[in-house]
Parts: C-alpha cells; sequence; structure tokens
C-alpha cells in the first residue's frame, strides 16, 4: 500500500496549517492532513486531541481560523455543512443523529426530498432508497421502516447510506463500530471495501487499534492538537502508534494469576438470580479486594444480570446475599443502601448531572450527611470534594467546574468519587473504558486496582478481552443469559471465547 | 474483541403512532354514546349542530397548534391572540373600514403573532413556552387599549352591513334546517392541514425538527425556516379562529380568550400528539376537539354544571397523556 504516499497519487485532500482556538483553548495548532482517493485514512489520537475538531473544520460544522483547505486542487472555505454535503464531504457522527420518528427513506433524503410540484414525491423517495441499500448489500432494511425500529447497527448503515446520496468522495466515520456486535462491524468493513472500490474516501476515527490495522491504509495522528505524523498502516506496529499518541511507551501487562489474599471472605454471594430471557439461573460469588470480570459476547445478559443485581430492573427470583447477610434489592436505593455501587456506561445519562459541578455530583447520593439543620452544608461538601478529587487524582480546574466540562475518563472518577462518599463497598463498572483513550483508558485500570487494594470488591462488565485479562482476578463468562463458566485470572483469550460462544 | 450488549440486545418498543388516535376515536364514539343513552334530547339534529358550532374556532386553533406541538414547541397566546385580533379586526371596521377588509386584518393581525411567536422561538431561540407567554400578555393588553375596553360586536343576521357573516361562516337557515357553513370551513382546513403536514416539505420538517432538530440541522437544512413555519400556520389558524368565534358568538370582550389556547393544547394532547415533538396527526386533533365539544353539549343536556366539564376535561387530559408516556417509555 505504499503507493499512497508516493507522489504519483493525486491528492483528493489536502489540509494545511489548519489551526482552531476556542476562548481559553487551542484547539489545533498547525496540523496537516492529506487524502488520495480510495483510502481509508485512519485519524487516531487521545481524546482531546484535536481529532473531531479537524472533522468539523472538514465538514462545515466549525470555520478554521487559519489554513488552508485544497480539495481537488482547488483551494475552498467551508462555513456550512450544506457546502460540504455539496462538495461530496460528508460526516457520520458517533452519536447518530437521526429523526427516529421518520422512516428510513425520510432520513436519508431529509433536505433534498423528491417532489412533484407542491408536494413530496415519497415513492420515487422509497424507491431511491431502496436502490441505494441495495447497492451498500442491505436490502433487508425496508425504506419505509421507522429509524427508532432498527437496531444501532442498522441505524449506523442507514446514516452511511443518507452519506451517499450526497454523492460522497468523501466520508468521515467517526467512531462508527463503537455501537455495533462484531458481526456488524464485519459488515460495515465489507461496505467501506466497497466504497474503496468505487474511489470513496474515508477518513476512520477509532480508539481500536486492532480494527485500524484491519482496513486502514494510512494512520494520521494527532496529540494535544498537534500532527505528529502520518505512516503508512503496513509499515508499522501498534505500539509504535501508541508511542506516537501519548508519547510515552505504554507497558501492557495482564494479570498471570489472582491477587486477592487466600481465605479472604465473600462479600457478595449472587444465588439463582433469574430476569427474563437475558439472565438465567445466574449464580456467582465476589470475594473482599477481588476484581470480578464479566465477559461474554454481545447479548449474553451481562448488563442485565447487574441491572437485575442491582435492583434497577426487576427479578424474577434468585437469593443475594451481602456479607452473609441475605438481602432484598428491589430499588437502586436497597442496593445502594447495602453497599452497593452502579457505574453505568452510560455515565452522562445515569451517573452524573453534567450541568452541575464537581462538588455537587460528588455528594449527590448522599447530600442526607451533609446537611447543618435544614440547609446544605458547603462547606463540608467542598471539603470532601477536594480530598476526593486529590484521592483520585481528577483532573479538574476546581471543584465548581462543571462536570460536562470534564474529559470522559475523569466524569468516570467523580462517578467514583460518588460512591466512596456514599461509602460503598462493592463497585459495578459497566464497560468502565468505552469511547475513552488510552492514556485515560490506563488511569481507570490503576484506580480500579487502588480500590481492590484498599479492600473494595469490584465486578467489571467489560467487552474488551485485553481489558478482562488485565484487571480480573476470576473471570465469569456468559452466553445467551447463562454463566458458562467461572475462569482463574491468568486463563487465554481462546478459553474465554469458547466458553462465551457455549450455548 | 468488540461486542456490544447492551443497545442491540435490549429489544425496543415499536413506535406505534396510530394507536392512541384510535383509543380516541373509541373513547368519541362511547362517550358520543352515553350521551345519546342518558343525555336529555341529546341524539338530535340541533344537538348535533351545537356540537359542530362548538367546534369551530377551537377546532381551528388546535389543527394550528398541532403543527407546532409536533415540532416539540407550544403556543400559549392563542386563546388572547384570536380575540385581540377579532377585536382589532372589530375596532377597524367601526373606524370605518369596510367588513370584508376588517375580516382581513383580523386574520393579518393573527398572522402577524404567528410571525412574532416563530422568530422569538426560531430564530432568538427563546424557549417557546416563554416567548408565546409574553405574545400573550401583549395580546391581552392590546385588545384593551384598541377596544378602549368596550365591549364590540360582529354583525349579526339582521344587521345593516355584514348581514351575511353569519351565514358565511356559522350556519344558513333555510326552511327550518340549519346548514352548518362553518362546518365548511372547518373541514377545508382539515383536509388542506393533513395534506401540509404529510404531503409536503412543510409537513416533512415540521415531524423532522420534533423528532430531531440537531440532526436536521446536521443534514444541511436551514432548520429556523422551517421551526418558524408552523407558528405561522399557526398564527393564521389564530386569525381564522377569531373569524369563527366571531360568527358562532358575536360579541368580542376585551382581555378575554385565555384559557383557550389550552383547551386547544388539550385536544391535540387527546388526539395522540406527543408534546414532546415527532409524533402527531390532525385527524387525532380533530377527534380530540370534538371528544371537548361532546363532553361539553352532553354534560349540558344532562343538566351538570359546566364546571363538572372542566373537571372531566383534566381528568381525560391526564389519561391521554398517561398514554403517551407509557406507550414511548424508553426502556
Amino acid at each position: 500500500m505504499s503507493f499512497f504516499i508516493s507522489s504519483v497519487a493525486k491528492k483528493l485532500l489536502t489540509m494545511e496549517n489548519i489551526s482552531k482556538s476556542f476562548p481559553g483553548v487551542h484547539a489545533l495548532k498547525s496540523v496537516h492532513f492529506d487524502l488520495v482517493p480510495g483510502e481509508v485514512h485512519a485519524l487516531v489520537g487521545e481524546n482531546g486531541a484535536g481529532k473531531s475538531t479537524l472533522m468539523k473544520i472538514l465538514s462545515g460544522i466549525y470555520t478554521k481560523d487559519s489554513g488552508e483547505i485544497l480539495y481537488n486542487g482547488e483551494s475552498i472555505d467551508l462555513t456550512n455543512t450544506r457546502e460540504a454535503q455539496d462538495m461530496g464531504i460528508c460526516i457520520i457522527h458517533q452519536e447518530l443523529n437521526m429523526m427516529n420518528h421518520l422512516t428510513v427513506a425520510q432520513n436519508m433524503f431529509i433536505g433534498k426530498e423528491s417532489t412533484k410540484g407542491f408536494f413530496l414525491d415519497d415513492a420515487a423517495d422509497n424507491r431511491q432508497a431502496a436502490d441505494m441499500l441495495a447497492r451498500l448489500g442491505m436490502q433487508s432494511i425496508d425504506p419505509k421502516e421507522l429509524v427508532a425500529n432498527l437496531t444501532v447497527g442498522r441505524m449506523q448503515m442507514v446514516e452511511i447510506a443518507k452519506a451517499l446520496t450526497y454523492n460522497s468522495r468523501i466520508l468521515i466515520l467517526d467512531e462508527p463500530t463503537a455501537a455495533l456486535s462484531d458481526q456488524e462491524i464485519e459488515y460495515l468493513f465489507g461496505i467501506i471495501r466497497e466504497l474503496k472500490e468505487e474511489g470513496v474516501a474515508m477518513i476512520y476515527i477509532s480508539h481500536r487499534m486492532d480494527e485500524i490495522w484491519e482496513i486502514s491504509d494510512r494512520i494520521t495522528v494527532l496529540r494535544d492538537g498537534e500532527y505528529v505524523g502520518t505512516v503508512v498502516t503496513a509499515d508499522v506496529t501498534q505500539g509504535e502508534v501508541i508511542q506516537m499518541m501519548v508519547g510515552r511507551t505504554i507497558f501492557v501487562e495482564t494479570k498471570s494469576e489472582s491477587s486477592v489474599p487466600e481465605g479472604a471472605e465473600t462479600v457478595l454471594e449472587v444465588r439463582n438470580l433469574n430476569a427474563g430471557r437475558m439472565v438465567q439461573d445466574v449464580s456467582f460469588d465476589l470475594k473482599r479486594g477481588e476484581i470480578l470480570c464479566i465477559a461474554g459476547l454481545m447479548g449474553a445478559g451481562r448488563t442485565e444480570t447487574v441491572r437485575a443485581l442491582f435492583g434497577a430492573d426487576k427479578k424474577d427470583s434468585g437469593e443475594i446475599y451481602v456479607e452473609g447477610q441475605l438481602v432484598k434489592i428491589d430499588s437502586p436505593a436497597d442496593a445502594a443502601r447495602v453497599g452497593l455501587s452502579y457505574l453505568s456506561e452510560d455515565r452522562k445519562r445515569y451517573g452524573l448531572a453534567t450541568s452541575m459541578s464537581v462538588a455537587a455530583n460528588s455528594v449527590m447520593a448522599c447530600l442526607e450527611n451533609f446537611m447543618k439543620g435544614p440547609f446544605v452544608d458547603q462547606k463540608r461538601i467542598n471539603k470532601v470534594a477536594e480530598e476526593y478529587v486529590e484521592k483520585l487524582e481528577t483532573r479538574t480546574p476546581s471543584i465548581r467546574q462543571l462536570v460536562q466540562n470534564l474529559s470522559g475518563g475523569n466524569q468516570q472518577k467523580v462517578v467514583i468519587a460518588k460512591w466512596l462518599i456514599k461509602n460503598a463497598n462493592i463497585f459495578i463498572f459497566d464497560e468502565p473504558t468505552r469511547g475513552i483513550d488510552v492514556g485515560a483508558k490506563n488511569e481507570i485500570y490503576k484506580l480500579i486496582h487502588e480500590l481492590a487494594a484498599d479492600g473494595k470488591s469490584i465486578i467489571v462488565i467489560s467487552s474488551e478481552l485485553p481489558e478482562v485479562l488485565r484487571l480480573a482476578d476470576r473471570i465469569v463468562v456468559m452466553a445467551e443469559g447463562r454463566v458458562t463458566g467461572i475462569l482463574p485470572a491468568g486463563s487465554s483469550q481462546e478459553e474465554i471465547m469458547t466458553l462465551a460462544h457455549d450455548i | 474483541m468488540s461486542s456490544k450488549e447492551t443497545s442491540t440486545a435490549v429489544a425496543k418498543p415499536r413506535l406505534k403512532s396510530g394507536q392512541q388516535r384510535l383509543f380516541a376515536l373509541i373513547a368519541l364514539i362511547a362517550i358520543y354514546v352515553i350521551f345519546a343513552a342518558f343525555g336529555n334530547r341529546f341524539f338530535t339534529y340541533r344537538t348535533f349542530m351545537n356540537i359542530l358550532e362548538q367546534s369551530y374556532y377551537i377546532g381551528f386553533l388546535a389543527v394550528g397548534v398541532t403543527f407546532i406541538i409536533i415540532t416539540g414547541g407550544i403556543d400559549l397566546s392563542l386563546g388572547t391572540v384570536m380575540m385581540c385580533s377579532a377585536m382589532v379586526g372589530l375596532v377597524s371596521f367601526g373606524a370605518g373600514v369596510p367588513f370584508v377588509l376588517a375580516l382581513i386584518i383580523t386574520l393579518l393581525v393573527g398572522v402577524l403573532f404567528g410571525v412574532l411567536n416563530g422568530v422569538l422561538v426560531s430564530y432568538l431561540k427563546l424557549p417557546a413556552f416563554i416567548a408565546t407567554m409574553g405574545s400573550m400578555m401583549i395580546a391581552l393588553g392590546l385588545s384593551a387599549i384598541v377596544s378602549k375596553v368596550q365591549t364590540r360586536h360582529f354583525p349579526s343576521r339582521t344587521a345593516e352591513v355584514g348581514s351575511w357573516f353569519q351565514n358565511v361562516f356559522r350556519s344558513v337557515n333555510m326552511d327550518g334546517t340549519v346548514i352548518p357553513t362553518g362546518a365548511f370551513w372547518l373541514v377545508g382546513l382539515i383536509v388542506i392541514a393533513v395534506i401540509v403536514l404529510n404531503k409536503t416539505r412543510i409537513g416533512r420538517y415540521t415531524f423532522a425538527v420534533g423528532s430531531n432538530e440537531e440532526a436536521v440541522r446536521l443534514s444541511g437544512v436551514a432548520v429556523e425556516k422551517w421551526k418558524l413555519i408552523p407558528y405561522i400556520i399557526a398564527g393564521f389558524c389564530t386569525g381564522m379562529a377569531g373569524i369563527m368565534y366571531g360568527a358562532t358568538y358575536t360579541t368580542i370582550i376585551p382581555q378575554t380568550g385565555q384559557g383557550e389556547e389550552l383547551n386547544a393544547i388539550a385536544a391535540v394532547v387527546i388526539g395522540g400528539t406527543s408534546l414532546s415533538g415527532g409524533i402527531g396527526s390532525i385527524t387525532g386533533t380533530v377527534i380530540g376537539v370534538f371528544i371537548m365539544s361532546v363532553l361539553q353539549v352532553g354534560l349540558m343536556s344532562m343538566n351538570v354544571q359546566p364546571h363538572y366539564q372542566k373537571v372531566l376535561t383534566g381528568i381525560i387530559v391526564i389519561m391521554a397523556v398517561f398514554i403517551d408516556i407509557r406507550q414511548h417509555k424508553k426502556r
């Protein structure tokens, strides 16, 4: 694939010396980026490295402060998304932006509906949508279906089909696989390869190194808003790229044996838990200071299990013992009372009031302990919030900072602080590092290890096997709503995958 | 290794848009049958005419505001703007303006308030609740100022000028048979509104904005324009409602109309249009309007005080919203 860097290949796009500042932040400093037709160009960097900003400039959402964009050899200036789309530059955002109440075809042709005089010609759009979907091998999607009724994977496909209705020459895919199953990812890659054949250039933003090596031709690395370099994927190793991203070497080790002392007491015991189709007869226990990972494929029932355990969803039957005592958990409040805490993967939705401060969020779960008569004791709240910011090394300018302004990893820390202040003993993490960059991931791993070393007990649901192997003292593997095996630390990926496929 | 569990595995409740409308239709028929069985001379042509007439102006208000509510917005100014535009029309009529022109002025005042609301909400990005509350107060004050707090009257059937007014907009009395001409206007509006909402770009973007405004913007569509149009439609309907109200009741009292917007919104909600936007229908709204007027007329026929009707309407609105939330609850 080295022909891509030879000067023979005509550049489709060159972005030169692109700079962009926001109040208080220099988001991009003289960044370079280029594309040739038919290539998949991965754009990587930690959160805050400037990937999104650069892509928003290319798709007309932001305007650059300085620099030049050459498209087909001509200098262009984009001021809105419409202009970019008209030129064939289209972005598919990580958080899918769809109109759920409209049909597939209506979504695809929004802004350019076929009309017959004053009236919409839905039949024509449905026909065109069907053609477009068929071209991508997605005949199974009905153009007349409401988008709300599609799976996330199919919504993604519709977004791609929609982008193609603009006759896109450049397609920007921002974390396209974040919400997809393995099967759907394979399918997506098939489509990407097909588009490549047609000469569409794609910019692929992802945290997942394996995918980048599978699909991309070149990689451009950004760090702290600066251009680090562009490499040909086939010529470099993942380690080298990660090193470019973080500017330091990250040593990835796996846990070879359990670090839980022998004879540690059992703090949580789940017996024959049943909750619908996705949780059948699930039993496991958790020791003090243990990190128990729950592994499995998509739809294995892992999240459903912990939600039922935590009282967030209804249980059909089953017993839960906390420190030897049979407890009744019918609601998250019950769970919190016996020392359980649940840190869901969607932190914004379930874990944090993002428009409130770090301090306010820190005491959210136990405000009643921070009262002076009928009044909120802000002094004590600030003190405890400061204490935990320090303890967890949360990177925030102050405890008055709004949580929405923190990075994903630091938001995670605020949730953890909240539960520590509430005096939780058992932490359930659901995909704690999803959507978090490599550097912040390591901090989360360190934090989880420290919590465990501190005598807290931890359950981690993870879809990333390296993460499981790195964290787990024991591994519960689930498939189709059942526990198919419990493995010790130091098990191999193959052993886990075998059990995960056991149906 | 990158499997995903939560988002794809959980079966979503399928959106069923027509279901609540069906409930509403069944409720309407049930209420009608109950009153026909127990009411005093309810099942008569006369009573039916009465129900129709009760529905004219509320129908116009409700159809207009349906567009706004589907975009996820709200309009609290409808009731007072309706009265204000009728009042401005009447005052100009009193000042010597030809009657037809006065009616056009009435319409224009409604449209202007619609433009005001729409610009405030879409271009100046004010919350619809606050912006239209402001317009409500402006309309309330304006009707008092222009009328010098004097009650005015639309021409009756025996008036020297404009005796045709009630014939055209309310009903014609021929050989003892009442022909509800107002209903023709209402039906005309309904037909046009159904077409606009379902067959034109205006309708498509009304739904799209209510479903996910950001997605529409990112698709390169000029969202502001399409958010403005529903308010103008509602403004036009409000002006028409002012005319229909004048034809039905003739008397326009300054500084009134407050609360009518809530009746209209209640009808919309009963008809299955979601206050969170993206879902709704004109036919549902029309059913909602008739549920309210059948209740009103029916309870009167049973000699129940109108206060009870308010209580009942309140209960029905709460039930309708409850059903709406149950249906669209996520997870």
